[in-house]
């Protein structure tokens, strides 16, 4: 690539340097200037049309739309000259002359663009004495209110829609004083992402249908944390009042989800305040007592006799953070227990290497990527943040992606579907199939492999041709890895980690020592989605949900959902983020690794830490590999297969995306969404 | 006065066919294959030397917009599209090429894509031209099974090809990018310049848009020779130019006359003269709908060209000249000018979307005379605030003639207000 040259360019006196390609907007701010906008916005097309940016140019009688004029050298721009005060004075008046005066009732307001911006370049007072605009509202589904008399066309929701969701469901009709943002059949808006066109809409023409009228910006406690409703760990802002979490928001993280969250991770949070379990409960004639902690604790004790290492199994849930998940093994370890499942389903990895089971590339590395070969994964449901980024990289370089998998799913870019059969890949391996000539011409490629094929029996076999296949075309150097396993759940990664030392307990042992009825104990640290019979056992539950491991316990043990605890995750790429606490978990509850800690006491096995730093300190003075290298690139991967490769078939599993966690099953908000986009 | 000899459209009034025989009887496609052997660039430099400057309004050199396309054929193919979504009110010029002499316009399509090497033209129709589309088409079809365009066009070696596209009938669709937009298949809005349509036009490709008429004059040009075209007219104002007047005139026509004739003689001479006499003449709009107008005592002595009307605070535009007599109530003229072009907004950008309909409302107030002069005040603010601020130049084109008006008449219209004012008290 040819390297960029930088452009000077003076900015109000001052002269900066900026890289060529800068709009002269971008090299404003870098200059210090303020320039309001609305429609332009980072992550999107640039539409020029707010006219709110003009500023003046040397030589041009007009002033110019500043997000849309390239930056070239010797440009002479003037940001506070009375011609661009005078420009802004007329958009904002022409933008308000129609714009409705009900910010007290409007849900944006204190955090609206226009009302901020009316307050610093707006005249004060008003001249318009005609009747404002009404325009009908629409309907956008259970997720988006609109109030379309609002709407100051900016078009940044529609510009959204088509280039990063992907669905050209919202678009503009009529013209001049009568055009309307609509979804032309009065339809939702069918995208896992439509919540963030909340966030875009610069007014309140488009705001959260679960939050209205619920809170002001300036009531809530803001809190950065992690989201666990898949294993990119986007970051995210939790907003809560009185202990309740009332919103989530997007935070800003170029490496991972841009701008952008899914619906699930927005609006799942009603699910955060139904069916907690905000005490511990036993089961006494088949029916579950609320008791005290010491009386939960002396039922276990009173077990704990019978335990043994044959007898006992650990099972690891979706959502456990990094803390619990290694105070989990720890308990384990003093009771000389090793049979721990890191996840629920039957997923086949090697866990030998690191990077047998990473997402290698990493999630910036699918801008760079420049062939994608999907195999048995359905990125758009499993991780819909992820699925943007490719759709990113397909609309603005053209990429070209390929797919195996059980069935041609809609994923919003187009690709090339190679069927189901996995055989497929041994052609490409030995140059035999066209697809070999779209890796050898890359330079990036990749391989992303995803749920079914983990779940099928071929796992490894298609893990380690794809292994073969990279490392024929160049998938591997010291820049790039193109070995990808895409993770659904935010403590898989996290699990496999610290427990691979510890402990290869598998789901197909697990399967077969249930089969033989030698499991007598199962302990369920937050799991949930399990499909093994367990009725027989002594189940102690331990969790914040009474989802579908409580149902079956003999003991609840309350724990803390994601949102009321600190925590670390380990993201499908092997990052490790830090989740902060927002609100306290109801009632009795307590955070994961605290109960894990009181329990060992009262088993007179006392765990070695007392708090959370000294927990930390021993996880990672045990487990070096936790930490993450922003800039190497793991080794290759390392798999060890003894079976032969087999044609095999891809199986289709319905997934319901709205739906995949105790959270998000029992929030209502979802139960809609998974209604109207069913 | 333009000798007979020296007019380029023979047939504008159509007292002949339109058909391919009588156009070659007229001299057209007359040694189109000599033009054709001319390199690229030569023919673009001629055209640059005649002077002809574009006919859509802007008055831009066309040659020089010509050399702005690409010096060679790169990967992406080179287009011309050629404007016939001719909607300004006042101006039926290329109406009447189209159908009289389309053949005029087709020979023109095929040297100028030629000269900007595109071996593709798109004409873009308004949509309510739906009798001159079929007649266009059926000079097209006559063109093609002549072997005067197509592979090998006119036995040149250049294979062309040219399709005729109707409009659905919106104004702002006249605007270059904004009819590339609709050409493409999507809403007709224009687009944000840079880039020009010379770089990333149609299908991103590098594109010229021209009017008609700026077509339609080239092969003549080309075989009469550039010296010939450019000794026609004022300097810098060069060649024949066709005027629409109409209005209250007698005899209102389309009318190919030399650039630069004055205004008094256009009228008197070819539209049988102001109805009441020149006396009776109020004011005139010199170029279409969205030109400032003149008042008649401007009027008497003024000549129709691009830098003399400029200077008089207007401008050349289309040349559709709208003649109104003293028994107009000009503020009620404008007012539907003023709704024209709210209706006619596409709704993109802001001042334009917004301050259209308000100065229409406005100007409304003020033809009611239901107004204050403190009203008039604001309008002419408000005709600024949106001027020179829009993607494209329909917001100007709105305020222009608002402004015009109370440049001319203030005081009349103020006094109107206060006679309201006094008759109610």
């Amino acid at each position: 690539m040819d390297e960029l040259r930088n452009i000077n360019i003076t900015i109000d006196g001052i002269e900066i340097s900026v890289p060529q390609g800068s709009t002269v907007l971008q090299a404003c701010e870098a200059a210090g200037a303020e320039i309001p906008r609305f429609c332009y916005h980072e992550k999107l097309s640039v539409a020029g049309n707010c006219r709110m940016c003009l500023v003046e140019m040397e030589r041009s009688p007009k002033p110019i739309a500043s997000c849309a004029m390239p930056a070239s050298d010797g440009m002479i721009i003037k940001t506070s000259s009375e011609m661009v005060e005078k420009a802004r004075k007329g958009v904002m008046e022409f933008l308000l002359i129609n714009h409705p005066l009900d910010c007290p009732i409007c849900d944006q307001g204190g955090e609206c663009d226009l009302q901020d911006q009316a307050l610093y370049f707006g005249k004060g007072e008003t001249r318009f004495e005609n009747s404002k605009r009404a325009v009908s509202d629409k309907n956008m589904g259970p997720l988006i209110k609109t109030t379309m008399t609002r709407c100051i066309h900016c078009t940044r929701c529609v510009r959204f829609a088509n280039e990063v969701a992907g669905v050209e469901d919202l678009g503009a009709t009529g013209r001049g004083e009568n055009v309307e943002i609509s979804t032309y059949l009065e339809k939702a808006v069918t995208s896992e992402l439509s919540g963030n066109l909340v966030d875009l809409c610069p007014v309140g023409a488009l705001t959260s249908k679960p939050y209205q009228f619920v809170a002001r910006p300036w009531e809530l406690t803001k809190t950065e944390s992690v989201d666990v409703m898949d294993a990119i760990g986007s970051n995210i802002r939790i907003d809560s009042r009185d202990g309740k979490v009332l919103r989530i928001l997007p935070k800003n993280n170029e490496s991972i989800n841009e701008e952008w969250i899914s619906d699930k991770s927005r609006y799942a949070i009603d699910g955060l305040s139904k069916q907690r379990l905000d005490t511990p409960f036993i089961k006494i004639n088949n029916k579950l007592q609320r008791v005290s902690w010491d009386e939960a604790f002396e039922v276990i004790i009173s077990k704990i006799s019978n335990i043994s290492n044959e007898n006992c199994v650990g099972v690891v849930g979706n959502q456990v953070e990094n803390e619990s998940i290694f105070a989990f093994r720890e308990l384990f370890k003093k009771l000389n227990l090793s049979k721990i499942l890191p996840f629920q389903k039957k997923l086949t990895f090697s866990r030998e290497n690191r990077s047998n089971y990473l997402f290698n590339s990493k999630i910036e590395g699918l801008d760079k990527c420049d062939y994608l070969l999907l195999i048995g994964a359905n990125p758009r449901v499993d991780s819909a943040i992820l699925n943007a980024r490719i759709r990113k990289n397909y609309i603005h370089r053209d990429l070209k992606i390929s797919s195996i998998s059980s069935q041609q799913f809609d994923l919003k870019f187009n690709y090339e579907y190679l069927g189901s059969d996995v055989k497929i890949l041994t052609s490409i391996l030995e140059e035999k199939h066209k697809i070999s000539n779209d890796f050898k011409k890359a330079n990036f490629p990749m391989i992303i492999i995803g749920d079914e094929v983990l779940q099928n029996d071929c796992s490894l076999d298609v893990q380690k041709v794809s292994t073969s296949i990279l490392k024929k075309f160049g998938g591997f150097n010291k820049n790039w890895n193109g070995f990808n396993i895409l993770h659904n759940y935010a403590s898989t990664v996290g699990a496999i980690d610290i427990l691979s030392e510890y402990s290869d307990y598998n789901y197909s042992a697990f399967k077969n020592d249930i089969n033989k009825n030698l499991i007598k104990f199962v302990y369920l640290l937050n799991a949930d989605d399990f499909d093994f019979d367990i009725s027989s056992c002594f189940v102690i539950y331990q969790g914040h949900h009474g989802d579908k491991g409580a149902q079956l316990a003999d003991v609840i043990l309350p724990g803390a959902a994601y949102t009321e605890k600190e925590g670390s995750y380990t993201n499908l790429e092997g990052r490790v983020q830090y989740s902060q606490r927002a609100t306290f978990p109801p009632g009795d509850a307590k955070e994961d690794w605290t109960i894990l800690r009181a329990l060992s006491e009262k088993l007179g096995k006392k765990l070695d830490f007392d708090n959370l730093l000294q927990l930390r300190e021993i996880m990672f003075s045990s487990k070096t590999m936790l930490k993450f290298d922003e800039n190497i690139y793991s080794s290759e991967p390392k798999i060890i297969t003894k079976s032969d490769f087999k044609s095999s078939k891809l199986n289709y599993e319905n997934k319901n995306f709205f739906m995949t966690c105790p959270i998000s099953r029992c929030s209502s908000t979802m139960a809609e969404c998974s209604q109207v986009n069913g | 006065m333009l000798q007979n000899k020296d007019k380029i459209f023979n047939n504008i009034f159509g007292f002949q066919s339109n058909k391919l025989s009588y156009a070659l009887k007229r001299g057209d496609w007359d040694k189109t294959k000599k033009i054709l052997s001319l390199d690229h660039d030569v023919i673009i430099e001629k055209i640059k030397n005649s002077g002809l400057r574009g006919r859509g309004g802007a008055g831009f050199s066309t040659g020089l917009k010509w050399s702005f396309m690409p010096k060679t054929l790169g990967e992406r193919p080179h287009y011309l599209v050629v404007n016939a979504d001719e909607s300004e009110p006042g101006t039926c010029k290329d109406r009447d090429i189209i159908r009289h002499e389309p053949h005029k316009l087709i020979e023109g399509c095929l040297i100028a894509s030629y000269a900007m090497r595109a071996h593709k033209c798109y004409i873009y129709i308004r949509g309510e031209f739906a009798n001159e589309a079929k007649i266009l088409q059926s000079a097209i079809d006559e063109a093609y099974e002549n072997k005067l365009i197509g592979k090998n066009a006119c036995k040149s070696g250049w294979d062309f090809d040219l399709y005729l596209h109707r409009g659905a009938g919106a104004y702002i669709c006249g605007e270059e990018t904004a009819l590339l937009e609709s050409l493409e298949g999507k809403k007709g809005q224009p687009r944000l310049k840079p880039p020009f349509p010379a770089g990333v036009g149609l299908y991103g490709c590098p594109t010229t848009v021209n009017n008609v008429e700026s077509i339609a004059v080239v092969p003549t040009i080309l075989r009469r020779g550039e010296n010939w075209f450019s000794k026609l007219g004022k300097e810098n104002n060069t060649g024949t130019k066709l005027f629409c007047i109409s209005g209250h005139v007698n005899k209102p026509c389309n009318v190919e006359e030399e650039m630069g004739i004055p205004l008094r003689e256009l009228i008197e001479k070819h539209a049988g003269g102001v109805i009441g006499g020149w006396n009776n003449l109020l004011a005139i709009i010199p170029g279409g709908s969205s030109t400032p107008m003149l008042p008649k005592q401007i009027c008497d002595t003024i000549t129709m060209d691009f830098d003399s009307l400029k200077n008089a605070g207007t401008g050349l535009g289309t040349a559709g000249v709208i003649v109104m007599d003293k028994t107009t109530d000009i503020v009620e003229a404008i007012v539907r000018l003023a709704f024209f072009y709210k209706h006619e907004s596409c709704g993109q950008c802001t001042p334009c979307r917004e301050g259209t309909g308000w100065m229409w409302r406005l100007l409304k107030k003020i033809a009611s005379k239901d107004a204050s002069p403190r009203d008039i005040d604001n309008l002419l603010e408000l005709t600024k605030q949106v001027e020179g601020h829009t993607i494209c130049a329909l917001g100007d084109a709105a305020a222009w003639p608002i402004q015009g008006l109370f440049k001319n008449f203030r005081d009349e219209i103020e006094m109107g207000l206060k006679l309201k004012k006094i008759a109610a008290e």
